[in-house]
């Protein structure tokens, strides 16, 4: 199963280090890129995503903040935050919000047991 | 972003290295947090290109009150300084977040210097290490050490290591979200360390690909 890949980072440099683990497991998975949560939200009105990558520290709003609003509007989208701030609250609040926490610098082990669990979830999942 | 040295980085580059400042702030209030046992709030990083003078012009429109760094000088590939800056008036309650609630104010005075130097050490360590780390270079990193002033003197002191007129200035503001404590992270890079730089963010970018 494809999955549609939105990538939200105001780094263009941390969005090509999550791109390239990216292709590493998931070369033919589609992916779109935005600077921001308004510009991704832009891209989530034209096409809903399966999945979703968040940057924690962004210019406006952040990634947690985002998060909850992702989760609200659709509960099928898979939502991980991806930041190197890991204090247990961030955690924490990520959680709270139902996305998952990776530490950056992003691995692909890391990313890759997040796609298998996003993947599991929406297999289980009712259509 | 203002001169000519600002063109010298493209925009991925400064784009790379903002990057890399917030992985380092990221992982050094990680680091604090432990120690402080509550969590810190952290500000998107700000890198401009300025000269020394208006550097430290703007450390002084930030804040005029008597402030507290801690500073780390580095050198390796690359140079500069890396300070940590808060108000003076806010110095005995970051003391009392670190030490805990229970020592007397005596004690705390005592320990005031202590503190800090070693707050100091764990956040500027944590940072400079984790972009030495990803720059995949070592740098050598000075003892901290404690300076009590205004912000315009900070980069004055004749101690700093030959910094040219132009710095590449890097500041992250922070604070604690549950007591009353500001202050902000701070570093300047020489910029004859800047055609290093370049190359090694382009190595980083070249990674990344």
């Amino acid at each position: 199963m494809k999955c549609k890949v939105l990538i939200v980072d105001d780094s263009k440099l941390a969005r090509m280090a999550v791109i390239k683990a990216l292709n590493a497991l998931h070369p033919d998975w589609p992916r779109v890129e935005a600077g921001n949560a308004d510009e991704a939200l832009e891209h989530i009105n034209q096409e809903l995503p399966d999945i979703v990558l968040l940057d924690f520290n962004m210019p406006g709003r952040d990634g947690l903040t985002f998060a909850t609003e992702l989760r609200q509007r659709d509960p099928r989208i898979a939502v991980a935050v991806i930041s190197a701030n890991r204090q247990v609250e961030v955690i924490d609040r990520a959680r709270a919000a139902g996305a998952a926490f990776l530490a950056k610098p992003l691995t692909e082990q890391a990313l890759g047991d997040f796609f298998e669990n996003a993947l599991k979830q929406r297999q289980a999942a009712p259509s | 972003m203002t001169g000519s040295v600002a063109v010298a980085l493209s925009e991925l580059e400064l784009d790379a290295l903002t990057e890399l400042v917030n992985l380092g702030v990221s992982n050094a209030a990680s680091s604090l947090r432990e120690l402080v046992r509550e969590e810190i709030l952290l500000s998107v990083p700000k890198v401009v290109v300025v000269t020394r003078k208006e550097a430290i012009a703007n450390l002084g429109e930030r804040d005029s009150k008597p402030l507290v760094a801690v500073h780390q000088d580095f050198d390796g590939d690359l140079r500069g300084r890396a300070l940590l800056i808060f108000p003076e008036a806010k110095s005995m309650e970051l003391v009392r977040a670190i030490v805990g609630n229970d020592l007397s104010l005596e004690d705390i005075m005592e320990l005031e210097q202590e503190a800090l130097a070693e707050t100091g050490n764990i956040l500027l360590n944590a940072c400079l290490a984790t972009i030495a780390n990803t720059l995949q270079r070592t740098l050598r990193i000075s003892l901290p050490e404690v300076v009590h002033g205004l912000g315009t003197e900070f980069f004055d002191l004749t101690q700093s290591p030959n910094l040219g007129d132009s710095v590449i200035f890097i500041y992250i503001n922070f604070s604690f979200r549950s007591r009353d404590v500001q202050g902000y992270i701070a570093m300047l890079l020489d910029l004859p360390s800047l055609a290093m730089l370049k190359s090694l963010l382009g190595a980083l970018i070249e990674r990344t690909q």
